[in-house]
């Protein structure tokens, strides 16, 4: 190649630049990455439709549903939202492959609300290092609060550390000098919820607690844990299990005539799947806490956030069971990626979109108990930290107290 | 021995199709043609895509594996999920904990499959058919519930599972991890199907297929059948071993959810589809299992379960001996063309 040749190339090359600097200003606010375009911003999005876990598949249904009544209505800023979503089965190669799908050959924008541990965990290492946002996923494992070293990963729910933190804060408040039993899955997810209890509890955890049992997902029933609860003369069950497990407990204690003061997990609060199978009669007084309202209690009829869900289930997902929570929790999650894209403007680039959804204020979804506002920073990766603490009384949950938070930690 | 090879093949009533020798690899023009396309397509496809080859390519030595088992030795497997669950946690654990180089995981692995498929083949000794499925089958359920036991928990992580760090190129070459990799599985899946091909035609090859056709003629004629059984089952967990380090490697990442029995099932379907005792069909029941579920979801996302169901049915249906005879057809069909 002659000297001439790459004279000329350097010069049009400046020429270029020159223009695009130039010319470009009349535009210079709209900022895009792969996946927004002044028509489409394309999110992608990991869900089990099928395999163990498909009952949750729900959430992803919803949320393509919402996306499209948003696009029904002009979209976000005048663009389109293309929801593309794959079926992970909750295996976690099958979730590597489809979210490198997403990001290689989709070119999506943002990875929204994937749900699951395991598949989460699987690909937020290749997420951080293509800097692809990993945004709200749909878990609720304490470990996706790491900015420092996940600056793309960002969780939604409250998690379960939390979660256990606000129980500790109710038992040191309400019942001091409790002889507190914990009963808990031996995995993760109930390791998770003793790590927060005890923090919760503090200097006083070792005094008050008395007991701590921990049971296998494997095993058919926990009827004997129980027992040997019981016999330990404890006056307070933390209750740290999935919902079959739960619903066990309630019914054993309650054969058992063993009256302690009964905290559920946020997890195993369905009235269909936890507290009738218990039987209403033994469920009377158990505690647990909630964040988003209850799609078939009748007390929200006349609240204008469940107003506007229940006209979007009937349009958009016509035939659903409403005590579905999976129809609020993927409304509440999608209505929160809606508001970070509002946000981003015409500034459509990865970093601005975890840049705007670290900076929510005070937000509220439709679905979200009143009270309860979605909160971050840069250094605080845990949109919704509040709850409400609850009684079961009759055959449904009544909302009692303030919306507890747990921010208030180290 | 070929006698009873034969007529089997012709009554058609064993449940495993005997192959006859030469057909238990390809020709060598459509084995360099494979080859070649197996080297040149990466060069022109997305990292995303050379990802999905690699692992097109790593199930592909999974169901070679059975293959082996099956087609080999007649034994019925569905409790490959278990070994290749083995060989991806040993890699995972020896690359992260113990810091050996990852090239050096896939033989320690392989052969701590190996003596666990060898060990597991004794108690298989005594059942056969259906009865040994279940037996291996139990083995895959009871795996991932293994794995999140407490006492392992300091190596694998529990629920958790294990991150594990890509491989870069090494010597400094210009290309993408994921090219790397790819090449680096070719070259192992290469080495591990010319020697099982030769295995198949060696003398405990032949052992195993007589066992497979008839036990009792197989020991009259003085074959070890414990010994060549479990040994079959040796080799077959060794090389399923070798995938599932493959694995960890590509996906990046162990967990106990990963390998669950419907892994195995895909694995025993991926044979069938590909055809039993052809080992070149096991890229074929490879592509199958990989790229057909993303097909029927593509078609519907709500049914792609059925979906994938009628695919399948339509396979089983259409072509009963999987690829194999998709394959003769097309070699029957070149014959002709050239004569003509």
């Amino acid at each position: 190649m002659s000297s001439r040749h790459q004279l000329r190339i350097a010069a049009i090359s400046t020429a270029l630049v020159a223009l695009v600097a130039t010319g470009g200003s009349a535009f210079a606010q709209k900022k895009y990455d792969s996946g927004a375009t002044d028509t489409e911003i394309k999110v992608g999005n990991i869900m089990p439709y099928s395999g163990p876990a498909s009952a949750y598949g729900i959430i992803g249904k919803t949320e393509a549903a919402y996306f499209q009544m948003i696009n029904d209505n002009g979209g976000i800023n005048g663009r389109k939202v293309n929801f593309i979503t794959y079926d992970d089965a909750y295996s976690p190669p099958k979730a590597v492959e489809h979210t490198r799908k997403l990001v290689e050959s989709d070119e999506v924008l943002v990875v929204f609300n994937p749900l699951g541990t395991p598949s989460n965990t699987a690909i937020q290492k290749y997420l951080n290092t293509k800097k692809v946002p990993q945004l709200f996923v749909a878990t609720g494992a304490a470990k996706w609060n790491d900015p420092k070293h996940f600056p793309w990963t960002m969780g939604w729910q409250p998690n379960y550390q939390d979660e256990a933190r606000i129980y500790a804060k109710y038992l040191l408040k309400e019942k001091p000098d409790a002889k507190v039993a914990v009963l808990y899955q031996n995995d993760d997810f109930g390791k998770d919820y003793v790590k927060g209890f005890k923090e919760g509890l503090g200097d006083k955890a070792k005094s008050m607690i008395v007991t701590e049992e921990s049971y296998e997902i494997s095993e058919p029933t926990i009827d004997s844990h129980i027992v040997k609860i019981k016999s330990t003369g404890a006056d307070t069950l933390m209750d740290f299990t999935t919902p079959k497990f739960a619903a066990q407990t309630i019914k054993k204690a309650g054969e058992l005539n063993w009256k302690p003061l009964h905290i559920v997990t946020n997890v195993s609060i369905s009235v269909g799947a936890v507290m009738k199978p218990a039987g209403f009669e033994y469920g009377q007084g158990v505690l647990s806490a909630a964040y988003l309202k209850d799609g078939a209690d009748s007390q929200w009829d006349n609240d204008p956030g469940m107003k506007k869900w229940s006209a979007f289930v009937d349009k958009y997902l016509p035939g659903s069971n409403k005590s579905d929570s999976g129809l609020v929790y993927g409304y509440g999650a999608a209505q929160t990626l809606q508001k970070v894209l509002e946000m981003c403007g015409d500034n459509l680039t990865r970093e601005n979109v975890m840049k705007q959804a670290a900076s929510l204020k005070d937000f509220q979804t439709d679905v979200a108990l009143p009270g309860v506002k979605i909160n971050t920073s840069a250094t605080d990766f845990a949109p919704i930290q509040q709850v409400q603490m609850m009684r079961f009384k009759g055959e449904k949950w009544e909302l009692f107290g303030d919306v507890i938070s747990s921010e208030a930690k180290d | 021995m070929s006698t009873i090879q034969e007529t089997v093949a012709k009554t058609d009533a064993a449940a495993v199709d005997a192959p006859p020798k030469k057909s238990m690899a390809l020709g060598r023009t459509t084995s360099l043609v494979m080859l070649v396309a197996l080297l040149i397509v990466p060069l022109f496809v997305k990292n995303f895509v050379i990802f999905q080859l690699t692992m097109l390519l790593i199930y592909g030595i999974a169901v070679l594996a059975l293959n082996i088992l099956t087609g080999g030795s007649g034994q019925f497997s569905l409790g490959q999920s278990a070994f290749y669950a083995i060989g991806a946690y040993a890699a995972a654990i020896l690359i992260e904990i113990g810091n050996v180089n990852y090239v050096l995981t896939l033989p320690i692995a392989g052969i701590i499959c190996f003596a666990v498929g060898f060990l597991f083949g004794f108690p298989a000794l005594r059942l056969s058919g259906v009865y040994l499925a279940l037996a291996t089958f139990a083995l895959a359920v009871a795996m991932p519930q293994l794995l999140k036991l407490g006492v392992f928990e300091p190596w694998t992580g529990g629920v958790q599972g294990l991150v594990v760090t890509k491989p870069d190129a090494p010597f400094g070459l210009p290309i993408s991890q994921d090219m790397w990799l790819y090449y680096f599985t070719l070259v192992v899946a290469l080495v591990i199907y010319i020697a099982s091909v030769n295995l198949l035609r060696s003398r405990s090859g032949r052992a195993m297929m007589a066992i497979r056709d008839n036990e009792i003629a197989a020991s009259a004629m003085g074959v070890d059948i414990s010994m060549y059984k479990t040994l079959a089952f040796g080799v077959s967990a060794g090389i399923t071993g070798v995938a599932g380090a493959l694995g960890a490697i590509a996906v990046q990442f162990v967990a106990p959810d990963s390998y669950t029995f419907q892994l195995a099932i895909a694995l025993f379907l991926g044979m069938v589809v590909g055809g039993v005792g052809w080992l070149p069909g096991s890229l074929a029941g490879a592509a199958f299992i990989v790229f057909v579920p993303n097909i029927a979801e593509g078609i519907s996302k709500g049914l792609s379960g059925a979906f994938f169901g009628v695919l399948l049915f339509l396979v089983i249906y259409l072509v009963p001996h999987g690829a194999r005879q998709g394959a003769i057809y097309a070699e029957t069909l070149l014959h002709k063309l050239r004569r003509s």
